[in-house]
């Protein structure tokens, strides 16, 4: 291409005339409105509802049956629904619930076993501990989300808020009874599970990840055993393990109570695939960083510490915290072994013969709080991952 | 305008005034939401005629391109290309975009086939033709482009400026009667374009009906007919090249070309 | 453990100097053989304690070991099986029962959790704002509450229909109850088999006729279509044999009984709650890796293939679903595993899979170690078969690229 000369020819062009007359359309048209039929609410309609005949009928039928489903569930659960019942020395009096006979909802089971549900057996006038513990972790929870504390202290803070935790849930010192931890119950032990579960599983994530991108085959063996043996079963059967199965591996007299045990079951369960995450975003660190942190001569911990690492983790933060979510979910599971958990509060709410049947309104009850949890994690994942892309496009 | 020119330095011109017009663009009218982003664009292409359109981003060249084989809807106007008027009718559709050969500007290439699949896929599913014949065909184009060698390879395993004459050879294979290029340089190191024009100016000397988005006015000196200067989503000025180049009429036309001298 | 570098030219350079066989702490390989083996020796150690402490708690606890108990008389009641199966069978035929249990809900789980998964991946991004806003609602809600929590949720909603004398009654032959869900089935007779058969024979005829057809499409460039000789194949040859074979066709109605529903094809509560929760939540992921999977198709690679005359079915054949599978095929292998592995949660709503029966076992037994045992290796083989069958699948469509 003769770039060179084009661009003398033009530019002697553009010299000769530089006050060459306007003419021809030097303004032109100002801007139309579009067709009323493509612009506005209109427009918004007939493109996105109303684009064919076929679209037409689509959302027509989906209307009918959304209006349809909406009266259905309002009339049940608000209309029809009865919020109380009384209580007499018998129990509660479920008549009047039992007539509505399925046509609207009997939250008054709500109304009623809530305090249960949320602390289970927990004694009832001292509520405000476990309460207090799910404001910490919520609280704890907020402060790690936050991208202008992603500082060292952080784990300071982690550290003193789970033994705070420990300290108000057991209590026996600072003036608070003692409450063994058979009594404890609800939405704080799924928040235990999960919190400390991750706690614990994250760093051993991390050292497996490193494992199984090591040079030295015993342990690069050794971890792909565990993330491949953990991951091809389910983790019912770790919980049964830990169940049924741990105290057969302890000495004789030296007894682990069963919370502990199932933490311990999806410690191990949530490392294998918090592992594979991790794993994941040391491949995708280019190998540049590699051979510029050898390049520096720094020794492999340092160069895992100060460069890899670092980088590696920030890449993953999306998927780690969909992962998460996956396993705030999965503590539900204890159930099976018989823990304590939001879950199981809820189902044991309604063994008693008066609630027998209500399990819907309990389950929506329970359904709600999971989702708040999981909703909010979900929404954070996908506005850091938006908010990541950016900074990496830049 | 008229025939006796001889537009550029380069190409013999072969546009054909008494043949029926290829393409007609008739007071074409389009919106994205409220944005008019085609205002009244009428423009009329002969056979046999190569049009180079340029103007600044935004100006609605691309836009005009893809509405000619209706990768955009227009709104407004009339739009007929090689007798067949652009309608909803899908037959009307098929029959034009059998005709329209067109090259993006990011090549698209179908990175799970391989150069010749690439090539041979449409002749074989849309024009019926068989395979041996196909490759008989796409070999010949991938010839004329100069990479036979990479038949057997994948996209991916080549350069832009190799992906871009494959991009051609396979609109070409369709044997169009009218090409598009939208940008088909924009996207390439500056070593490459030099190639992919090279292969431009081969097909000009065909006598294929053309029309260019390019930015590269040198192309558009040795090529083009006609240059049709585009801003804001109206034709603002056309004419010859050199004419265009030189004795720009209106104040839009004079900025953009001072732009593009800055520019590079 | 700076043997860890990267480069393995870097290594080579280190290595050259081996006159000097001097143990030094320095040296890279020496570092890695102490990390190694300090490492096994700790597991390795680890184990034999567990080892040791659980021999010596069965030997106090006098619980038997070995796998013997399998050829005992299980004296267990199952609901649900597909082979013969009584309470005086062994142990090893109640555990057999429980896989094919558990192969039972995930087969269908799966076939179904893809279709309804593809259908609402699709859907969310459907040009109707009402279509796609629905599915990603669906999406959203299914996937944030616990797995288990819906299973109960929908046991508790089968628990709460009408008994049978007020079942619900949609359609001829569909009764849904407290009791399940009735079908109308039909009566299995051998001509029945033989028709099946036929239908088999014919799909393969069909996939060849299908290759022939496209080789001679191929030489001489006319399309020869496929579907009339498909029709033949698959519906003319199958009727045919069983109307040669006497065209038995009885079905079974379920009718109301006295208090119950009889006759028909029976999903129990527990199954349909089961299979409902699983294909339900598994769609909700799968629905998202379909959507990811189109999308990852640049829109350039739908233009390019209109530009040369393509028709829309030919460019979603051709062009997209080739590219979108290869993002689709690896998160679809792995929603397939968590779908089998979850169906082991059937053992909070009663529905008697491998789990539930091999806990029952370890209950009764007190072998706890065999049992989980069991478990483990059942789930182990279900999930490698899997993953060795999409690996396998995902290497023939991938893409060759450099």
């Amino acid at each position: 291409m003769s770039d060179m000369t084009e661009r003398v020819v033009l530019g002697t062009a553009a010299g000769h005339s530089p006050e060459a007359v306007p003419g021809g359309v030097e303004q032109g048209a100002p801007p139309r409105r579009a067709p009323v039929t493509s612009t506005g609410l209109i427009g918004w309609l007939r493109a996105n509802l109303f684009s064919s005949w076929l679209n037409t009928a689509l959302t027509l039928a989906l209307a009918y049956l959304i209006v349809r489903g909406l009266i259905g569930s309002v009339s049940w659960a608000f209309v029809n629904a009865v919020w109380s019942v009384p209580v007499t020395e018998a129990g509660a009096q479920t008549q009047a619930c039992r007539a509505l006979n399925g046509t609207g909802a009997c939250w008054a089971v709500i109304t009623e076993k809530h305090r249960f549900i949320l602390f289970g057996t927990y004694p009832y006038e001292e509520h405000w501990r476990p309460a207090l513990c799910i404001l910490l972790f919520i609280g704890l929870y907020v402060v790690s989300a936050m991208r202008r504390f992603w500082r060292k202290e952080l784990v300071l803070v982690w550290a003193v808020t789970l033994v705070a935790i420990g300290v108000l849930m057991w209590g026996g010192i600072l003036g608070l009874s003692y409450v063994p931890q058979e009594r404890w119950g609800g939405l704080v032990i799924t928040l235990i599970l999960a919190t400390f579960g991750l706690a614990f599983a994250f760093p051993l994530a991390v050292l497996v990840a490193l494992g199984r991108r090591s040079e030295l085959p015993a342990i690069k063996v050794l971890c792909v055993l565990y993330v491949e043996l953990i991951r091809g079963v389910p983790l019912i059967s770790l919980l049964f393990m830990a169940s049924v199965m741990f105290p057969l591996f302890l000495p004789d007299g030296v007894n682990v109570d069963k919370l502990l045990r199932a933490q311990v079951a999806i410690i191990l369960f949530a490392g294998a695939y918090l592992a594979e995450v991790v794993r994941g975003g040391l491949q995708a660190l280019s190998k540049g960083q590699y051979e510029a942190a050898d390049a520096l001569g720094l020794s492999y911990w340092q160069k895992t510490g100060f460069i890899i690492l670092p980088q590696a983790l920030r890449l993953v933060i999306p998927p780690l915290v969909n992962t998460f979510i996956g396993f705030f979910k999965d503590t539900s599971l204890v159930l099976i072994i018989g823990i304590f958990d939001l879950l199981t509060a809820g189902k044991t709410a309604i063994v008693e013969p008066a609630w027998q049947g209500f399990g819907i309104e309990v389950y929506i009850f329970c359904g709600l709080i999971y989702f708040l949890f999981c909703f909010a994690m979900s929404k954070y994942s996908q506005n850091l991952e938006a908010e990541l892309n950016r900074h990496r496009r830049r | 305008m008229s025939d006796t020119i001889e537009a550029g330095h380069g190409v013999a011109s072969a546009a054909r005034k008494d043949a029926p017009p290829a393409i007609i663009l008739d007071k074409v009218n389009k919106w994205y939401g409220t944005m008019h982003v085609l205002r009244d664009v009428s423009l009329e292409i002969a056979q046999g005629e190569r049009v180079v359109v340029c103007g600044p981003s935004g100006s609605g060249k691309s836009t005009t391109i893809r509405c000619i084989n209706r990768l955009e809807t227009h709104q407004e106007g009339r739009i007929v290309v090689d007798g067949i008027e652009l309608s909803d009718d899908l037959r009307s559709l098929d029959a034009i975009r059998r005709e329209v050969g067109m090259v993006f500007q990011s090549f698209n290439l179908f990175p799970h086939l391989t150069i010749l699949e690439n090539c041979t896929l449409a002749p074989i599913w849309v024009r019926k033709m068989p395979k041996a014949e196909a490759e008989a065909l796409a070999m010949d184009y991938l010839r004329r482009v100069k990479i036979p060698e990479q038949a057997g390879k994948y996209p991916g395993q080549l350069s832009g400026g190799q992906q871009q004459r494959v991009a051609i050879a396979r609109a070409l294979c369709m044997k169009p009667k009218i090409m598009l290029f939208d940008e088909p340089t924009s996207a390439l190191d500056p070593e490459m374009i030099k190639e992919v024009l090279d292969t431009m100016v081969g097909l000009a000397e065909t006598g294929m009906t053309m029309i260019c988005v390019t930015h590269e006015m040198g192309f558009a000196r040795q090529v083009a007919d006609r240059v049709v200067f585009m801003d804001r989503g109206e034709v603002v000025e056309q004419g010859p090249p050199d004419s265009l180049f030189e004795n720009p009429r209106t104040e839009r036309l004079k900025t953009f070309l001072s732009q593009i001298l800055r520019g590079h | 453990m700076s043997g860890a570098t990267a480069d393995p030219r870097l290594a080579a350079a280190r290595a050259v100097p081996k006159k000097r066989m001097r143990l030094s702490w320095s040296d890279p390989a020496l570092r890695g053989i102490v990390w190694q083996v300090v490492i096994v020796a700790l597991v390795v150690l680890g184990i034999w304690w567990l080892v040791s402490n659980t021999r010596h708690n069965l030997e106090v606890r006098r619980i038997a070991t070995g796998f013997g108990f399998l050829w005992r008389e299980a004296g267990l009641p199952i609901g649900e099986h597909l082979i013969d199966y009584s309470p005086t069978d062994t142990y090893f035929r109640a555990l057999l029962v429980g896989v094919l249990n558990t192969l039972r809900v995930a087969i269908v789980g799966i076939v179904l959790a893809t279709i309804l998964g593809t259908l609402i991946g699709v859907a969310r991004l459907s040009k109707n704002w009402l279509l796609a806003k629905l599915s990603a609602v669906y999406v959203e809600v299914l996937r944030d509450l616990p797995l288990l929590l819906q299973l109960l949720f929908w046991y508790a909603m089968l628990q709460g229909l009408p008994g049978p004398r007020q079942a619900l009654h949609p359609a001829e032959g569909v009764y849904l109850s407290n009791r399940g869900l009735k079908l109308p089935g039909l009566v299995w007779e051998p001509a029945h088999g033989w028709a099946l058969a036929a239908f088999l024979i014919g799909l393969v005829a069909t996939y060849f006729y299908r290759r022939s057809a496209l080789a001679k499409q191929m030489a001489d460039g006319r399309p020869r279509p496929v579907w009339p000789a498909a029709l033949g194949f698959l519906v003319v040859l199958p009727v045919a044999v069983w109307a040669a074979l006497g065209a038995p066709w009885t079905v079974d109605w379920p009718a109301l009984r006295g208090f119950n529903i009889q006759g028909g094809l029976t999903l129990s509560p527990e199954y349909f709650a089961l299979l409902l929760g699983l294909v339900l939540y598994t769609a909700a992921f799968i629905a998202e890796i379909v959507r990811s999977g189109i999308m990852a198709v640049q829109l350039g690679q739908w233009e390019a293939a209109q530009a040369l005359g393509l028709r829309p079915g030919q460019v979603l054949r051709r062009i997209v679903l080739p590219q979108a599978l290869r993002v689709i095929i690896p998160p679809m292998t792995s929603q397939y595993l968590n779908l089998t592995k979850n169906s082991s949660l059937a053992v909070a709503i009663g529905y008697q899979d491998i789990v539930s029966i091999a806990n029952t076992t370890l209950n009764q037994t007190g072998q706890a170690i065999e049992g989980v045992a069991i478990i483990m290796g059942v789930y182990l083989t279900i999930s490698l078969s899997i993953s060795l069958f999409m690996n396998w699948y995902n290497k023939r469509i991938a893409l060759v690229e450099r």
